[in-house]
């Protein structure tokens, strides 16, 4: 398993927009992909879900990866957070 | 006659018979179902449909109204394709035996109710996203069919409140304007009514049924709508209506074109600009660029000095809003006629030639680094230029230079990124015409401040009206300004252009280009007049 900690930036946070983005980066991969911000969890396949959890600027997540392609989908997953949140 | 105001979107007079748009009202099935197959079929063929609809959408709103507000039916697609979503519909047909239609509104309801709890102003305003995409499923599930809501002739829409998705499948050929009781100057109808030059009046609290079918005119210059107008404001706004539509002929003829000569010497028509709700008008008139952004809105708009984030968001929003044009902003220039309190400074004998712009930055170094790591911090999302003003030595510009390295070293060892950028300066003073060429070679472009340069050259205050006999806006020492100008800045590879209000002088357009302007920066309305020049302009002969 791979894990990935981040620090939002962005001053909209995880929003609308790349928050689709991401979902859609996500689904590119088998791994399975989880984010956590405090004890709460979600599936980054899920954009509902994934604006549900209301990430602000500031806000630290935690992104576990687990799978066939983890390492190849944590590094997508983190080059793209960085690029855009 | 009857008069209602509301918020005008845009300056422009629409006249014809109003259209009162009604949404329909959907009368759902609540009872038990027997076939929860069928009922799970039709749900999924209607979400289908409604997610191909939504890149359809996404489509023709990119053509209307440009990329921005298309991004919206991305993320309507994308809401729609949520398996939590389709799942927990999908449970309430088969667990509860309802229909296709309870359900859908159900679950949606449940997400959009979610969002709307939510703290965040902006993720509250995503349920109505999901309440649109909600209306979308339920059209398909009851065969609705929305385009006979129009009417069959060009009229004057008149609504309760236009979700993105209504707003993108009227037929644009039957809009004459649209006046909304709800909506905010963002809202996807007013980016609508703007990219396509729609008079709207948003906020319109008054509006009724009883306007239906009535002959009306929308005032979009006085924000109002006169329904039943009398026949001598007729005769008026037919008038200014008719103007418009010359104008508008001007735009569609000059819009995408080249500001070039017809020897083939290319200049660029930029615009001036003073704050972000400014920033519909450079798209609007075709400006190819933005030649001044006053950034001054960012102090005046406060009541206590901006932070860096504050300042980082606001000229995020600009380049990146504007991108790949490019955004030139000057650093903060209060003092003289424009003066904050929180900044107290002091009442001065002579605050035209006193303690302002880069003097006051060079003076309260923390408060100007504020600043410059705002712009760097921003220069990585579009295409930015950096200007001082005031500069008259070079010892200033050096200054200003050490300060913006030192805050780009804080902000690479902080981890920020930083984008590639222009560095300039206003030329407003005679003493930095006469020192152009050492100014030159440090910097990439120079922009002359032509009211404060002839103010300065002819110490003539330009505010005083006993002075209007000796003053002179074509004084020949102050065009000589201009010619040293540029011709110092390209003896040292430096652009230079004119953003002052002589820039926007149709009489001079021509001797500035003979002087090898390389730019003018203007007014945004005065952009094509401007271009419609140039592009006469034969500097061959």
């Amino acid at each position: 398993m791979k894990e990935i900690n981040f620090t939002v930036t962005d001053p909209l946070g995880i929003h609308a927009r790349p928050a689709g983005i991401l979902v859609k980066e996500a689904k590119k991969y088998a791994s399975k992909i989880t984010v956590w911000k405090g004890d709460k969890s979600c599936d980054m396949r899920k954009l509902l879900a994934l604006m549900g959890m209301a990430v602000k600027q500031g806000d630290s997540i935690t992104v576990q990866v687990e799978g066939d392609d983890e390492d190849a989908c944590a590094a997508a997953i983190e080059k793209f957070l960085k690029e855009n949140f | 006659m009857i008069v209602a105001t509301g918020k005008s979107i845009l300056n422009g007079i629409a006249i014809g018979k109003i259209k009162i748009y009604k949404a329909p009202v959907y009368e759902i099935n609540t009872g038990l179902i027997e076939d929860v197959d069928a009922e799970v079929a039709r749900f999924n063929a209607a979400v289908a449909k409604a997610i191909d609809q939504q890149g359809v959408l996404y489509e023709k709103a990119k053509k209307d109204a440009g990329e921005e507000s298309a991004a919206i039916f991305e993320a309507h697609q994308l809401m729609l394709e949520d398996d939590d979503l389709q799942d927990s519909a999908r449970e309430i047909i088969i667990e509860q035996k309802r229909s296709a239609e309870y359900a859908t509104k159900t679950a949606f309801d449940n997400y959009a109710q979610m969002f709307a709890e939510m703290d965040d102003p902006y993720m509250k305003a995503r349920s109505a996203d999901l309440l649109d995409v909600e209306t979308d499923v339920l059209d398909f599930l009851m065969g609705n069919d929305t385009s006979s809501m129009q009417g069959t002739e060009p009229s004057i829409l008149v609504a309760e409140d236009l979700a993105p998705s209504e707003t993108v499948k009227l037929d644009k050929s039957l809009l004459l304007g649209m006046i909304t009781r709800e909506g905010s100057s963002n809202s996807h109808t007013a980016i609508l009514a703007r990219s396509m030059n729609l008079p709207s009046l948003i906020q319109c609290k008054e509006i009724d049924d009883s306007w239906d079918g009535k002959m009306a005119i929308l005032d979009g210059y006085n924000s109002c709508v006169y329904i039943e107008p009398t026949d001598d404001l007729m005769k008026t706004l037919s008038a200014k209506h008719a103007e418009d539509v010359k104008k508008l002929a001007l735009l569609q003829e000059l819009k995408g074109k080249p500001s070039v000569t017809l020897d083939g010497t290319s200049v660029h028509v930029y615009a001036n600009i003073g704050g972000p709700s400014d920033l519909g008008s450079v798209n609007e008139n075709d400006a190819e660029g933005v030649g001044l952004f006053r950034s001054e809105f960012v102090y005046l708009n406060s009541k206590e000095e901006p932070t860096e984030e504050q300042q980082f968001t606001a000229y995020k929003r600009v380049v990146e809003t504007l991108a790949p044009k490019l955004v030139i902003i000057r650093t903060c220039d209060i003092g003289a006629d424009k003066t904050i309190d929180y900044m107290h400074l002091d009442k001065e004998e002579n605050p035209a030639l006193g303690f302002r712009a880069i003097r006051i930055c060079l003076t309260r170094k923390d408060f100007f680094k504020k600043q410059l790591r705002a712009l760097l911090r921003a220069s990585a999302f579009g295409n930015m230029g950096i200007m001082f003003p005031m500069i008259i030595s070079k010892w200033e510009l050096m200054e200003a230079k050490a300060l913006l390295e030192e805050c780009k070293a804080e902000l690479i060892k902080e981890g920020h990124k930083i984008g590639k950028y222009q560095l300039g300066i206003m030329i407003e003073t005679p003493a930095s015409v006469l020192v152009a060429d050492d100014l030159a070679e440090e910097v990439d472009f120079f922009s002359l401040g032509t009211n404060d340069l002839t103010q300065y050259t002819c110490a003539i205050d330009r505010q005083n009206a006993k002075l209007e006999r000796f003053s002179d806006t074509h004084h020949p020492a102050v065009l000589k300004a201009i010619q040293m100008t540029i011709e110092a800045g390209h003896r040292h590879n430096t652009w230079v252009g004119i953003c002052g209000e002589l820039g926007a002088d149709p009489t001079l357009t021509e001797t500035f280009l003979r002087m090898g302007i390389d730019e003018l920066s203007v007014n945004a309305k005065s952009v094509l007049p401007l271009r419609k020049i140039i592009r006469s302009v034969d500097l061959s002969k």
